[in-house]
């Protein structure tokens, strides 16, 4: 192309385009996560893929500081503080393992999001920190760690040979002895610009924004939006009658790894909310649901990896008034977290054992279980109840029963640690949860194609749906409620495979196209909504809501359209699915119960960056993240090239000197002395 | 310096316009279209030369006619000497510049294989070609002064000697030695042109 690079900067630096940084992010009281040098962290590159490879670096290496290209079967914990204890090492490179790690991987915490459930000294202390049961026990903890040095994911193999290659060439030690310089090293730029706390960061941010003119922000919240909807509309601007009972069904929809933007989360997330829109779809086909005494209202929430963002705002806003529910209409609560690896066709319901130890609450949680044992007749799904004295797993549960003792069950796969051996890592993958295709299929294909993951999950959508239906009231036969397979194997091909397909195509908004460029992740991020967000309103108004006969000028503005029951319904205008002979979509209007509602922790409404109570989490900006491999010269080159040139420099001034004070003896013609004409 | 600059423009004109035109990925083609793209250059550059000649010549009649005594303050000798100088200052400029630039960074030359010393040889290559540039600035004025056509077809010669020398990197050897040895020859034949002879440069060593 014509406007490459300098073609002396091609000669010199190769970029790494392919790569993930690990970026920082901070609490009330600590930051996490890893730090550059503003002007990049340069190091000569060594390739560790054993243990024994750690001791160059650590000691016999000549040449420190190192830049290691880390092998991903040795990024654990134990390397890790290692390389965090030692001076000679000026950044990390990881390579992607593949396969998985058989072992197991999960950067997060033992105890996911301790402290901010319901669980303390105040409510149930045997089962706070983990006591009793420890949730993840593969967890080391890593993402929550602090690096003082870079440490980038590299995507590509192709770019990762590259760099090995160039190790081979330059850096291995030949006979014992150190290798020669030039040397192959490699340089990462990830400067993060806020330090030590969230409420040093924030109170930074609110002196830029008071006295600066050209406001520098250091660090953001993380915050983006839960998606909820009800099965029968109810006005989202008003309040609902406190006679009116609710059944809230919950799942999360984020996840979190420990680079950047990398976050698959199948079985931690994406498991648990397709199931959930599959129920849904399934619900709202039952020809009674008008005639519920129940309201049951789907509740996707964002940001719960993060000491519970989303639901510990919801909570807040029913508290205060600020949304249309309170939480004395809550009936019951149902959560679905990690459903997709069963063991055999065991699904565990786990209960809060404080709560129950009040007899009405005991009474309501007993009918709770007995209604989905019951739904569960007909399915391969057993649905087991966990040992009494179980506390309730890491979940959005634990927030409302902060505030109100309300009957609920959370319903996993496993009975006590987690069967997810990737929970909140890299390799949190469609393997994972063993969605497997047969070979040679085209994209369409893959679409429409069932899995075996996409029939179980299936299965758990229809005994929740079921349970749902009689939990709100419904009288009938229960066995026309079926969540549908291909729906689901759809979801999970989009949500987990490859986000521009077909059907996300068509239900999404016209202006919208761009969102779905990228590798599927769910990292709730700073900027909202995510894509993941979107495309989860945009599934479920298609699966719950009705297509109506509007043009678009109606559609998008409804409160000019009579009869459009603006306060109860949100229409959307989604573009249509192409038609296989031509080249245009046919849009409609979609009519749905489905909205938004803000998702940012309590803490920074109610400016409390030190919060305990409340989710203090917030990411740092940075002004560039790349990374290039390059040779070094040697020291002594560098000094001998500078040594020749001031040499040349003082011999040419002397010599032009002598010439000058000379100039009469070396040109015979006499001439004027002036000075000469420079 | 200025006029320097301009021939260069033009010249990189031609150039680009011509890669423009052509298929990006004919790497003879493109060889030839570089190859080209240095003569054609070489040549404006001498035709530059020519025309600040012209201009210069115009300029010491106009001196001329201001000074008290008749004679111009500065001699074409000395004109010939400040052109070249000029024209080798803000080539060796050009040359260097983008190179200094990346030099400052971490890295080195060398990652896809060329050689470490890219750095040095492009420096002593730029030292060279200033050299040259004052030389023939002598030459070719004393060319024009006194209707002495060989002398400047020697000068453009030697400049196409030189450019096309380059296109023998990264085989230094190929370059820089006949380059320097060209300068050589340049500095002496200038120097016995400006006045100065075998005596004079023994009497001139003798007496430091």
């Amino acid at each position: 192309g014509s406007c490459q690079g300098n073609s002396v900067e091609r000669k010199i630096y190769i970029p790494l385009n392919k790569t993930a940084p690990c970026v920082r992010l901070l609490n009330a009281t600590h930051q996490i996560g890893c730090q550059s040098s503003i002007s990049g962290d340069t190091g000569v590159i060594h390739v560790v893929e054993k243990e024994e490879d750690l001791n160059w670096v650590l000691a016999d290496g000549p040449h420190p500081p190192y830049m290691i290209l880390l092998d991903g079967n040795l990024f654990n914990r134990k390397v890790m503080l290692q390389l965090k204890g030692t001076s000679r090492v000026s950044g990390l490179a990881v390579s992607i393992a593949k396969p998985n790690p058989p072992q197991g991987f999960s950067p997060g915490l033992k105890c996911p999001n301790d402290g901010f459930g319901v669980y303390s000294k105040d409510y149930g202390p045997q089962y706070a920190h983990c006591n009793s049961t420890v949730w993840n026990p593969v967890g080391s903890g890593l993402s929550y760690e602090d690096f003082d040095f870079p440490i980038f994911l590299l995507e590509d193999a192709n770019e990762t040979q590259v760099i090995k290659q160039c190790y081979q060439d330059h850096n291995v030690p030949r006979d014992g002895s150190g290798p020669e310089y030039p040397l192959c090293a490699m340089q990462l730029f990830s400067h993060m610009h806020a330090v030590t706390s969230t409420v040093t960061c924030m109170r930074r941010n609110s002196i830029q924004n008071t006295f600066s003119i050209n406001p520098e922000t250091v660090c953001d919240p993380l915050l983006d939006y839960n998606v909820w909807s009800t099965l029968q509309p109810i006005n989202s601007s008003g309040k609902v009658d406190p006679q009116k009972e609710v059944i809230i069904v919950a799942t999360r929809i984020d996840s979190h790894s420990f680079f950047w933007n990398i976050a698959p989360g199948a079985e931690s997330a994406v498991s648990s909310f397709v199931t959930h829109l599959a129920a849904a779809e399934a619900l709202h086909k039952a020809s009674d649901v008008h005639l519920l005494r129940r309201n049951i209202m789907f509740t996707f929430f964002q940001g719960e990896t993060f000491d519970y963002i989303g639901s510990s705002r919801m909570v807040y806003d029913m508290e205060k008034d600020k949304f249309p529910l309170r939480l004395n209409n809550i009936h019951s609560f149902v959560e679905l977290n990690q459903v997709a690896l069963r063991n055999g066709t065991v699904l565990w319901m786990h209960t809060d054992p404080v709560s129950r130890l009040n007899d009405s609450v005991q009474t309501q949680i007993k009918n709770l279980l007995n209604i989905l044992s019951s739904s569960s007749a007909g399915t391969n799904v057993t649905l087991q109840e966990v040992g009494y004295s179980q506390p309730l797993p890491p979940s959005s549960f634990q927030r409302f029963l902060r505030a109100r003792h309300i009957p609920g069950v959370v319903l996993t796969d496993h009975q006590a640690a987690f069967q997810n051996r990737y929970y909140q890592s890299m390799y949190d993958t469609p393997e994972n949860i063993q969605m497997q295709y047969p070979e040679g299929l085209s994209p369409e294909e893959t679409l429409e194609y069932v899995t075996d993951t996409a029939k179980s999950l299936a299965e758990v959508a229809t005994v929740v749906a079921r349970a749902l239906y009689q939990l709100a009231g419904g009288a009938n036969n229960t066995s026309a409620i079926q969540a549908d397979p291909k729906t689901v194997s759809r979801m999970l091909y989009g949500f987990l495979i490859k986000m521009n397909n077909s059907w996300f195509q068509s239900i999404i908004k016209p202006d919208l196209k761009g969102i779905l460029g990228d590798v599927p992740q769910h990292y709730v991020a700073v900027s909202s909504p995510v894509n993941t967000t979107y495309l989860v309103q945009y599934v479920l108004a298609n699966l719950t809501g009705t297509v109506v006969n509007l043009t678009k000028e109606e559609c998008l503005n409804p409160e000019k359209t009579p009869n459009t029951e603006k306060e109860m319904y949100e229409y959307a205008w989604v573009q249509g699915s192409l038609d296989p002979n031509s080249t245009s979509r046919v849009p409609y209007c979609v009519r749905s119960t489905v909205h938004l509602s803000k998702a940012l922790s309590p803490a920074f409404e109610l400016r409390q960056w030190g919060s305990t109570e409340y989710s203090t989490w917030t990411e740092s900006r940075w002004k560039e993240i790349r990374a290039r491999i390059f040779l070094v010269a040697s020291k002594e080159l560098e000094i001998i090239t500078l040594v020749v040139g001031i040499a040349i420099l003082v011999f040419s001034l002397l010599a032009t000197h002598f010439i000058n004070a000379k100039a009469d003896v070396l040109f015979s013609i006499p001439r004027d002395p002036g000075a000469v004409a420079y | 310096a200025f006029f320097w600059l301009v021939s260069l423009l033009l010249s990189s004109l031609i150039w680009f316009i011509a890669v423009k035109a052509s298929d990006p990925h004919d790497e003879p083609l493109q060889k030839g279209l570089l190859i080209f793209g240095v003569m054609f250059s070489v040549l404006l550059q001498e035709a530059f030369r020519f025309l600040y000649y012209k201009l210069l010549r115009k300029a010491i009649e106009g001196l001329v006619a201001l000074s008290e005594d008749g004679c111009s303050p500065i001699s074409i000798q000395q004109m010939a000497y400040v052109a070249g100088v000029g024209f080798g200052l803000m080539s060796g400029a050009f040359s260097m510049i983008n190179l200094l630039a990346d030099a400052l960074g971490p890295g080195t030359v060398g990652i896809h294989g060329d050689s470490q010393l890219y750095f040095l040889t492009s420096a002593f290559m730029t030292m060279v070609l200033i050299f040259l540039h004052t030389f023939w600035g002598i030459l070719f004025f004393h060319g024009c002064e006194n209707r002495r056509w060989w002398e400047i077809a020697a000068v453009v010669v030697m400049h196409l000697a030189v450019s096309g020398s380059t296109f023998c990197n990264p085989l230094y050897v190929g370059s820089l030695v006949p380059s320097y040895l060209l300068m050589a020859a340049a500095a002496v034949w200038a120097y016995l042109l400006s006045g100065g002879s075998a005596q004079n440069l023994r009497r001139f060593l003798l007496c430091k």
